[in-house]
């Protein structure tokens, strides 16, 4: 992260850093593709890809290795764009889908929905996952503007620990009681791309297409938004239907991504606050720069999860949660004053 | 105006006492209820005993020597257990709360319970063939590490209670998925040994545990009660206290050092049981109001009530599967924090 920082903030336009973010997130993903606990020659992956003969080594890099690093640019692309969005219409800058209850919300409804229903189908996962996420993001959102002095950091930070706990606290119950619903369940939880075939990939990929359009086509109003609700209502923003439509879009993207790779959390608060450091606050550039540096943070950490205590691998959700919750700490040292 | 109060003044000794007759009659009667919900809880199991059966074979009186076993080494240091632990731990929030100043904080929320959990499951995946007395150590130690590191970070020309509890949560995370390393990666046999650490119960704690746990309730309990002049004092702001002559930073150390060790060594005996240390003080207030010399002791009470009732519960509700009691806490004590939380905004 170090060296990129210092790439972009010497280039003057915020498209030649795009670009730049853009090769790196390539640089990744060949990477990621490349490096794992079976050693692959540059040579074999890259007939994997052109010439494909079915061969082990083909099979690991085409149906593991790929969709894998894919599923990892999906997921941090997603999340990112949903953390600075939450951040943006917040005003809250410990904004986060796992800090705010919405990954639990989301683990919630979908260990509830398999443990009475028992279904595994992949799509049943994501509507599921949308529909916890939904109510406990409402949740959190009314119960932090409830407490004194309305929607502050505290307040949302405090209902969301709140919701998480009493949520995951039924979730583990739950799986206590049902053997069944754990052994489904289990892998998804730990929060990991690993594993992920295509069908998962196919299911999530339009809601995350369109949250992305959504977000992208909402930039500029955030932008106004962040001037203070009274100005943009003064510059005659309907700003209701701009933060339900915002809402919409967290949903969509912050869903499909624990849909598809379980509660991974602190892409969605770290990538944005970094992105904020490198080109500022227009949210038109703010967005799609998110959603690179939030894929190349996810690949990243996914790569170190998988290389750092081999033969093993370590779920990419704790490996982004050692990085991210120090940062978190950091934040509301600098960020909240009393 | 007078209240009635009984009085205790000792020539020899530096030591009086002078208690409310109100707090007496809410300590008897919360006894009392934890008293029967014990009994119902040894009585009740796959193997029922009638009531009247364990209370003749705790005292000894019954030759039924078939109740004994059951009674005497399966249930009985089971319910102690959570007696014990749900008294510390609420004791720990009591003081947690008025050292801070913030009612909602509480030693499961800020990373204290965290702490310990980690440092317990550390010993207990990393070193298997250690003792069970090193538990309670270790556990102090982490819970005491950890509220230090929150303490100091979140020290800005003084601690303010928000971004105690804002890094408090982030600690915390941090702790979690320090501990899930730990489950992922240790000698299965240790880790499932672990986990029950983690889920906050008292399933199949023994004399051992007992015994391991006492020695640290029967030092740092009588210490709380004897610092609650200071907790009075603290209350009323540093400013106030230092015009008092407290010594602010000392007392406030001395009692987060009390309030750990209590948390750290209930975490060590049955895990993280969360939210206890939130819920028993603020029963207790509404009871006997903020005064800490009544309010410490009703909240202890009140701390091993909710947990006697909370792993009855825990066993009976889907029986024969058992529920941890630290989620039954959780499920109850969420909501309870909410209501708090709501409810704050209009004081």
């Amino acid at each position: 992260m170090a060296e990129l920082a210092s790439k972009e903030q010497t280039s003057r336009s915020p498209l030649i850093g795009l670009i730049i973010s853009i090769v790196l997130l390539m640089i990744c993903l060949f990477v990621s593709i490349a490096l794992g606990a079976a050693d692959i020659s540059l040579k074999t992956i890259y007939e994997a890809i052109a010439v494909f003969d079915g061969s082990t080594e083909h099979l690991i890099i085409r149906t593991v290795r790929v969709p894998r690093s894919l599923l990892a640019i999906l997921v941090g692309a997603a999340t990112a764009i949903a953390g600075a969005i939450m951040q943006g219409i917040s005003r809250n800058p410990l904004a986060d889908p796992e800090i705010l209850g919405i990954n639990a919300g989301a683990a919630f409804a979908v260990v509830i929905a398999v443990f009475l229903f028992g279904t595994s189908e992949p799509i049943f996962y994501v509507w599921c996952a949308f529909l916890g996420a939904g109510v406990s993001a409402v949740s959190v959102y009314l119960l932090g503007s409830l407490g004194r002095g309305g929607m502050t950091p505290l307040n949302l930070t405090i209902a969301g620990a709140a919701i998480a706990a009493l949520l995951s606290a039924i979730t583990t119950g739950i799986l206590i009681i049902s053997q069944r619903t754990l052994d489904e369940i289990r892998f998804w939880l730990a929060g990991s791309v690993a594993g992920r075939d295509y069908a998962i990939i196919g299911q999530v990929l339009p809601y995350i297409i369109i949250g992305i359009v959504l977000a992208l086509a909402l930039a500029r109003q955030i932008n106004i938004l962040n001037l203070g609700e009274d100005v943009a209502k003064g510059l005659g923003q309907k700003t209701a239907w701009v933060k339900i439509a915002a809402a919409v879009a967290v949903l969509l993207l912050a869903g499909s991504a624990v849909a598809a790779a379980g509660p991974i959390g602190f892409i969605g608060l770290v990538v944005p606050h970094i992105v904020r450091l490198l080109i500022g606050i227009d949210y038109r550039w703010l967005l799609p720069y998110s959603a690179v540096l939030g894929a190349i943070l996810l690949l990243a950490s996914d790569v170190v999860a998988r290389l750092i205590i081999q033969p093993q691998e370590l779920p990419v959700g704790i490996v982004t949660a050692l990085v991210g919750a120090p940062f978190f700490v950091y934040l509301a040292r600098i960020k909240v004053s009393k | 105006m007078k209240q009635n109060t009984f009085q205790f003044r000792s020539r020899s000794l530096p030591l009086s006492l002078r208690v409310k007759q109100r707090v007496l009659t809410v300590l008897l009667l919360l006894l009392l209820v934890t008293l029967v919900a014990m009994i119902a809880s040894v009585a009740h199991g796959e193997y029922p005993i009638p009531p009247l059966a364990v209370i003749q074979t705790v005292l000894g009186l019954a030759e039924n020597s078939d109740y004994a076993f059951v009674i005497n080494t399966l249930r009985l240091p089971r319910t102690l257990v959570a007696s014990l632990v749900g008294l510390a731990l609420a004791i720990s929030g009591a003081i947690m709360q008025g050292i801070t100043r913030n009612p909602l904080a509480d030693p499961g929320i800020i990373g204290v319970n965290a702490g310990a959990s980690l440092a317990a499951v550390s010993l207990i995946v990393l070193f298997p063939n250690v003792p069970v007395g090193f538990l309670p150590l270790s556990a102090f130690a982490g819970a005491l590490a950890v509220s230090l590191l929150i303490y100091f970070l979140a020290w800005e020309g003084g601690s303010s209670p928000l971004r105690l509890i804002l890094i408090g949560v982030g600690i915390a995370t941090v702790i979690g998925a320090c501990t899930s390393v730990l489950i992922t990666f240790g000698e299965i046999n240790s880790v499932s040994q672990a986990l029950v650490w983690l889920a906050g119960s008292v399933y199949g704690r023994s004399w051992e545990q007992v015994f391991a746990f006492l020695p640290w309730l029967a030092v740092f309990m009588p210490f709380a009660l004897v610092k609650t002049r200071q907790l009075n004092a603290l209350a009323l702001g540093d400013d106030l206290a230092t015009g008092l002559g407290c010594h602010v930073e000392w007392q406030r150390g001395w009692l987060l050092l009390i309030s750990t060790a209590l948390a750290g060594a209930a975490v060590a005996t049955a895990g993280a049981i969360g939210f206890v240390g939130l819920m028993a003080p603020h029963m207790a207030r509404q009871l006997v109001g903020s005064t800490h010399g009544s309010l410490v002791p009703v909240a202890g009470m009140m701390g091993a009530m909710i947990v006697v009732v909370a792993d009855l519960l825990g066993r009976t509700l889907f029986a024969p599967i058992e529920i941890p009691c630290g989620i039954v806490t959780a499920v109850i004590g969420a909501p309870y924090f909410m209501y708090l939380l709501v409810q704050k905004r209009n004081q």
